[in-house]
């Protein structure tokens, strides 16, 4: 199970290092231009950790994950995936994961981005689209769902959560400062958030 | 892409560093493997002072560290705040044992960071303690934002904090001296250029030729109004007028002024706006005690100014006087 989790971790890092221009083009209009750059350091040398190392367990390679990203990404971002891979690392175990596992991993890593940033849905962060893609994967467990559609439904939800920050006015982080001239503009976090979740499922899948 | 005089994009902010320390006359000190700048003396036996944030702003911070005034300062990528751990082994290598101040600047990732920095150093007995500058009135203090920005009033901080600890106060008489800066001093900064990040392929936002952006901050985000370009005395007019319905200062009150260049404005014109900044104070009956004309608080090669007023009573005015190796005029 570790490996397939390393092999997940190592794409989700190339996909964070290929969108590092865009990432930071969304920032510029809105923030300081920096996210794409930020979080792509901390992926870089997150990949040389994970391909110089073996693990044997899930919750290491989250441990390392988030360590590495809370020491080498600053801003608000690092902080904040950080202390959300952190949690994810105290829930998981190297059992198959159904979908009860997923909600409470969703539901951990989105009290750690809380805590830190105590933010609500709809204040134009990740978290809108974090948020709406932990609703989707509770509702397809409440229905019974299959794993596979309920993923798929999760990364449609995921999808929308992050477009619907187009049309919101930022109050939380540099974007607050815009007030109004917010709106208009995707949420950097919002679409990192998305091509983590992406990645994630699609891996999986 | 504009040029840049930089070897690689990733290693500006070390090299950077090593250059701080090496221009420090043995001053200053640069820990292992992190961007930390602390005083070579460290730990001295007084209220450690620590600050940082992203780089970018030089002199600020590590320019600031010295007797009188900071003891370490934590520098993180371009216009990005610095790491837990980074911040963590600067208040380790400073603290006497007298406990630490940290010097916030109001940014969502610096809280974030020196918090996590402060709940680790905590959890190894040392007493941590924080203030947050947020002397930006450009930006409304609501429910709504984010709060005000810590921006060039962050200087004052540093020193009459500093100061007060060299004079031997303890933590909470530092916090007090800091929280008096915090309460009187505003600032409000324009920019008729933008600037670029090393990193970055573009400027932060642009501006046409005739075109100025009014509240803007220290890391080249976009202010809060894009207007026609005017005459300097009259965007000094706007600022004051600005900062002054925020700060009530009553006729013979005593201020001190600050104006800020952001990295690639001439002096000449930063002296063309104090001329003006000291004629309308004058008109308005209120006492400027000091001027400070300069680069105290910059964002890269940004073309604008910032200005800030600090009100002064005689307690501000002894720990502005205060000997410190550092000369802020």
């Amino acid at each position: 199970m570790a490996n397939k989790t390393k092999k997940i971790l190592l794409e989700t890092s190339d996909v964070i290092i290929e969108n590092k221009e865009y990432l930071t083009e969304l920032d510029a209009a809105i923030g300081d231009g920096d996210h794409g750059i930020n979080l792509a350091r901390g992926f870089k040398k997150l990949k040389e950790k994970l391909e110089n190392e073996t693990f044997t367990e899930r919750n290491e390679l989250f441990k390392l994950t988030a360590m590495t990203l809370i020491s080498n990404v600053g801003g608000a971002s690092g902080p904040l995936y950080g202390t959300a891979f952190l949690n994810i690392s105290k829930v998981i175990s190297d059992e198959r994961l159904d979908l009860d596992d997923l909600v409470e991993i969703a539901e951990e890593a989105i009290a750690g981005i809380q805590k830190r940033g105590k933010a609500e849905a709809g204040e134009k962060t990740m978290l809108d689209t974090i948020i709406p893609a932990a609703e989707s994967l509770k509702q397809s467990r409440d229905n019974n769902l299959d794993l596979e559609t309920a993923l798929n439904n999760c990364l449609e939800t995921a999808a929308e959560g992050m477009k619907n920050t187009i049309e919101m006015q930022a109050t939380k982080g540099r974007a607050s400062y815009l007030g109004e001239r917010s709106i208009g503009h995707q949420d950097p976090g919002a679409t990192s958030a998305y091509l983590m979740i992406k990645t994630f499922i699609t891996s999986y899948l | 892409m504009g040029k840049k005089l930089i070897n690689d994009p990733d290693n500006v902010v070390s090299e950077m560093i090593e250059g701080i320390v090496m221009a420090s006359h043995q001053r200053l000190e640069k820990l292992n493997d992190y961007n930390v700048v602390v005083r070579k003396d460290a730990p001295v036996e007084k209220v450690a002072l620590v600050s940082g944030g992203g780089s970018g702003h030089e002199p600020a911070h590590a320019g600031y560290v010295g007797q009188g005034m900071l003891d370490a300062a934590v520098a993180g990528d371009v216009f990005t705040s610095p790491t837990p751990d980074a911040i963590f082994e600067a208040i380790k290598t400073v603290d006497s044992g007298n406990g630490v101040l940290l010097i916030i600047k109001n940014y969502t990732g610096d809280i974030m960071n020196f918090e996590m920095a402060a709940e680790m150093a905590e959890a190894e007995g040392i007493e941590v303690d924080h203030v947050v500058v947020n002397d930006d009135v450009a930006v409304e203090d609501s429910l709504y934002t984010t709060g005000r920005r810590g921006v060039a009033g962050t200087v004052f901080v540093h020193k009459i904090a500093g100061a007060k600890a060299a004079q031997g106060a303890d933590l909470k008489e530092v916090k007090r001296s800091a929280e008096k800066v915090i309460k009187n001093v505003r600032t409000k900064g324009m920019a008729i250029n933008p600037c670029q990040l090393p990193a970055a392929e573009k400027t932060t936002f642009s501006l046409a030729e005739d075109e100025m952006e009014m509240g803007i901050g220290i890391h080249g985000e976009p202010g809060t109004e894009k207007t026609k370009l005017k005459k300097v005395d009259q965007i000094v007019e706007l600022l004051l007028d600005d900062i002054l319905s925020d700060l009530e200062i009553k006729t013979n009150e005593k201020v001190t002024l600050m104006i800020n260049g952001m990295g690639g404005t001439p002096l000449m014109e930063l002296y063309i706006a104090n001329r003006k900044a000291n004629q309308l104070l004058k008109d308005k009956g209120i006492k400027i005690y000091k001027t400070y004309v300069g680069e105290f608080m910059t964002s890269l090669e940004m073309e604008g100014l910032s200005i800030t007023i600090l009100k002064l009573d005689d307690d501000l005015i002894n720990l502005l006087e205060a000997e410190s190796e550092i000369n802020l005029l």
